[in-house]
């Protein structure tokens, strides 16, 4: 692996220096002794996988955190943030990756919102033309008297880097700016954020996707377990292959091996499905969904399309408004979760350490969850713990589970680790179909790869899975059909070999395919 | 009864029930103007109680009654930062902390209150200011400008308060740190630090409401006088969607509610009011809706749908999400 000093030193001036940075949260070391040098008029990628610690080191630098020790430079000036308030006075701007605004106000009223001025009186139809003018000249366009919870995920994005511009920042600093955007979204953010560095600004991209940050950023940092492992690499030095194992620290396989599919007979379907959302709104509307045994179907979309409320629905968790949904070819739209589970209904729930475990409960007890009702588990009307516990050890080994035993308390287990227990569970009561709602978010690289194999592996064994994924790689490389979900609507179904981002990208936005 | 009689009714009825609706007016103002900012205090009863007592102790001891008013306003307030410490920057949990408030209120305004109760020294009341220009006008001049200071106070606290909400970069901030507190500290506006502060204005709303009882609305000083007001208030607040002009004709309208069974029982020859029953299920009233609001209003779903401030009673830390 190359050494941070293999790089020619880039000719800009820097913007942002910071030294022997360390930051300990109880029982981790979020950021070990690490340097970080961002320039003028540059995109500098920042990757590493959850939890590398990213955005620690950035929210530092934006003055969320204090660091323990270490120091930085701003434009050659020792600094010393502490609160966002001092980051925001000498031009550094976050948008952070949940973002900060106020649902209840219009666009100018967050952007106004913290503004030393207007000092009392908030004149809005001012506020409101400052900021018409300013995202005309960036390019980020959003109607200003607009409220926030009106607009897209791609306009709420916009509205927090003009937050951040209308503050004088020079610094930008964005977290997983494209997790939630379409393609062409991402491409249009990407084209904003070059004319910004382009007039001397620097913005810092924090990221896990390898092909986004090749393709943006002029430099790359990598970060693994809190430590630097390469930095400021040029983009062009280094391929998708080398960024990966380095944030890896192992050679990664990033294509999938997947065996041409075999569907049989239809095992979940949906017609004419509308379900509400939690405003009351029709959330999912007129969806026709069809999945056969031996096939993974994709359910692609930007957040907030409809997603959660239609695997929810699908689970048993939310009431069916109309429509109907069915389970091995007989209608379940009024069945109890109890009645779908024992029709063979698996669910990986999107919220896992919420939904999916009892985080209280042992590893054992969150496996027996579904089985616990039958025997071998269920002794009259007793529960047999040592085969239980029996059969948490054979999962753990066969699942490849860390923990330190079975009865290990699964609130306490990672990410990766928690989420091999709930398909191991689900795995096991032998399902014919499988609801799988974001399986991999917020997993490591290792991890993604094992649900990966485990749900081709499923698919390979007959089971009918939905896979419902914000990541549309995942989605292209694992599906056989995908269907893309806008606004709570299908808008079109495309076959594996004819998806690509670009087509699914305009059904996200809402166009509908011609075959549709 | 014929036309003068009725009119006599209804005009009556509108000036008792503005005047008998302040008290619970500020109390509603002030608790909303606390839950914008995101802080839920269940307290309002017993800060009002201590108002009261204080309000009432401090004219009767002073003779002024405005020394009371500030009196009142301050020991309110000062009981309310129990509550905004103890929520505020210690993060315990908002209803836990404002029912001890309630209770601490309660017990300490009795405790201290008793040798006030029946001091029939009468104590300095708040002058009433009626406009002997306007108040000839029907109707409206009775209703609007015979009244008590307080009441009046009332009238012009309304606006004020609407303004500040909507239309002042302070109160843009208010509704910032209730919605949204890790973005309003995002972009530099202190959260603790003004959730405090509109605490303690609630509290000295909650002050006022009291003192305009025990000095103005019904002069004097009982245990437990408030009589619930404090929980219709945390009711209202909610019925009305957060919003400060609907809290207003809501009060007023709990005015008259309340001011209803006195006034029916002058109104004889109505055969369904002379049952004596009747006064006491329209006493009732009040508490029944309140009842019913807290029931429905502790809905999750149902109160986002009226406005709810997202961050209400939830504690900020920040860098935690």
């Amino acid at each position: 692996m190359a050494l941070p000093s293999d790089y020619p030193e880039p000719q800009q001036p820097a913007a942002v220096a910071m030294r022997s940075v360390c930051k300990r949260f109880p029982g981790v070391v979020a950021n070990d002794d690490v340097d970080f040098d961002l320039r003028e008029g540059e995109i500098h990628a920042l990757l590493g996988e959850n939890g590398a610690g990213k955005s620690t080191l950035m929210s530092i630098l934006a003055g969320l955190y204090q660091p323990d020790s270490g120091s930085i430079r701003l434009h050659g000036e020792l600094v010393r943030f502490r609160s966002p308030r001092d980051a925001i006075a000498r031009g550094i701007g976050m948008v952070h990756q949940q973002f900060m605004l106020v649902s209840s106000l219009t666009v100018a009223e967050n952007v106004a919102l913290g503004m030393p001025e207007p000092r009392f009186l908030v004149a809005r139809s001012r506020i409101e033309r400052e900021v018409h003018a300013l995202s005309e000249r960036h390019g980020l366009h959003v109607d200003p008297s607009a409220f926030v919870w009106q607009l897209s995920v791609g306009e709420q994005q916009r509205v927090e880097i003009l937050k951040a511009l209308h503050r004088g920042a020079r610094v930008l600093v964005l977290d997983e700016p494209t997790a939630v955007l379409s393609p062409q979204e991402v491409a249009a953010m990407f084209e904003a954020l070059r004319a910004l560095v382009d007039e001397g600004r620097s913005v810092v991209l924090i990221s896990h996707k390898l092909d986004e940050v090749l393709r943006a950023a002029d430099r790359l940092t990598v970060m693994r377990h809190g430590r630097i492992v390469a930095s400021g690499m040029p983009a062009r030095w280094t391929t998708r292959e080398e960024l990966a194992r380095t944030m890896v620290g192992r050679p990664v396989l990033l294509d999938l091996q997947k065996k041409p599919a075999s569907p049989g007979d239809a095992v979940l379907r949906t017609s004419h499905l509308a379900v509400r959302g939690d405003k009351g709104l029709l959330s999912v509307r007129d969806l026709d969904l069809e999945v056969r045994a031996g096939e993974i179907v994709g359910i692609a979309g930007v957040a907030g399309s409809g997603q959660r409320e239609l695997s929810e629905a699908l689970a048993g968790l939310r009431p069916v408004e109309s429509g109907a949904v069915e389970l091995g070819g007989r209608d379940a739209t009024r069945w109890t979760t109890r009645e779908r589970i024992d029709a063979g209904l698996g669910y990986v729930p999107e919220d896992r350490a919420v939904e999916g475990a009892v985080g209280a409960l042992g590893i054992d007890e969150n496996l027996a969850l579904k089985a616990y009702r039958k025997p071998p588990l269920a002794r009259g009307w007793q529960i047999d713990r040592e085969k239980m516990t029996q059969i948490a050890k054979e999962r753990i080994r066969e699942f490849d589970i860390a923990a330190p035993g079975p009865s290990t308390a699964a609130g306490t287990l990672s990410g990766g680790n928690l989420q091999k227990v709930i398909l191991a569970r689900e795995l096991s009561a032998g399902p014919k179909a499988l609801v799988a709602a974001q399986p991999t978010r917020g997993l490591d690289i290792g991890a993604t790869e094992t649900v990966h194999k485990l749900l081709l592996g499923l698919r390979d064994k007959g089971v009918g899975v939905l896979l419902i994924s914000e990541d549309l790689e995942e989605i292209l490389s694992l599906s056989d059909r995908i269907v893309v979900m806008c606004q709570g609507r299908a808008t079109g179904t495309l076959s594996a070999q004819d998806a690509n981002p670009e087509a699914i990208g305009l059904m996200m936005g809402g166009a509908a395919s011609e075959d549709a | 009864m014929n036309a003068a009689g009725w009119h006599t009714f209804v005009v009556g009825l509108l000036a008792a029930g503005v005047a008998r609706g302040t008290p619970i007016l500020f109390a509603t103002l002030g608790e909303l103007i606390t839950e914008r900012a995101g802080v839920l205090n269940l307290g309002v009863e017993g800060m009002m109680l201590v108002g009261a007592m204080t309000g009432y102790g401090v004219a009767d001891a002073t003779g002024s009654a405005w020394l009371g008013l500030l009196a009142a306003m301050g020991a309110a307030a000062a009981l309310s930062l129990v509550h905004a410490i103890a929520v505020v920057v210690l993060r315990a949990d908002q209803v836990v902390s404002g029912l001890a408030i309630t209770f601490l209120g309660t017990g300490l305004s009795a405790v201290i209150g008793a040798p006030l109760v029946d001091s029939k020294a009468a104590a300095a009341r708040l002058p009433s200011a009626s406009i002997p220009a306007l108040r000839g006008i029907p109707i409206v001049g009775p209703v609007l400008f015979d009244q008590n200071i307080v009441v009046i106070l009332g009238f012009l606290v309304v606006p004020v308060v609407w303004y500040y909400l909507y239309r002042t970069r302070a109160g843009l901030h208010l509704r910032a740190i209730g919605e949204h507190p890790a973005a309003a500290d995002s972009v530099g506006i202190g959260v603790v630090s003004q959730r405090i502060a509109y605490v303690a204005v609630g509290g000295v709303f909650a002050g006022m409401a009291g003192a305009s009882l025990s000095l103005a609305v019904t002069p004097g000083w009982v245990e437990g006088m408030t009589a619930g007001q404090g929980w219709i208030a945390v009711g209202l607040v909610i019925f009305a969607g957060w919003d400060p002009v609907r809290a207003a004709i809501g009060a007023w309208l709990f005015g008259a509610i309340r001011r209803l069974p006195l006034d029916l029982q002058g109104v004889p020859d109505l055969p369904l009011f002379r049952n004596p029953n009747l006064g006491y299920f329209l006493n009732m009233l009040p508490y029944l809706f309140t009842i019913v609001v807290l029931i429905v209003g502790s809905r999750e779903s149902f109160r986002r749908r009226l406005g709810a401030p997202a961050g209400l009673g939830l504690p900020f830390v920040r860098g935690r999400r």
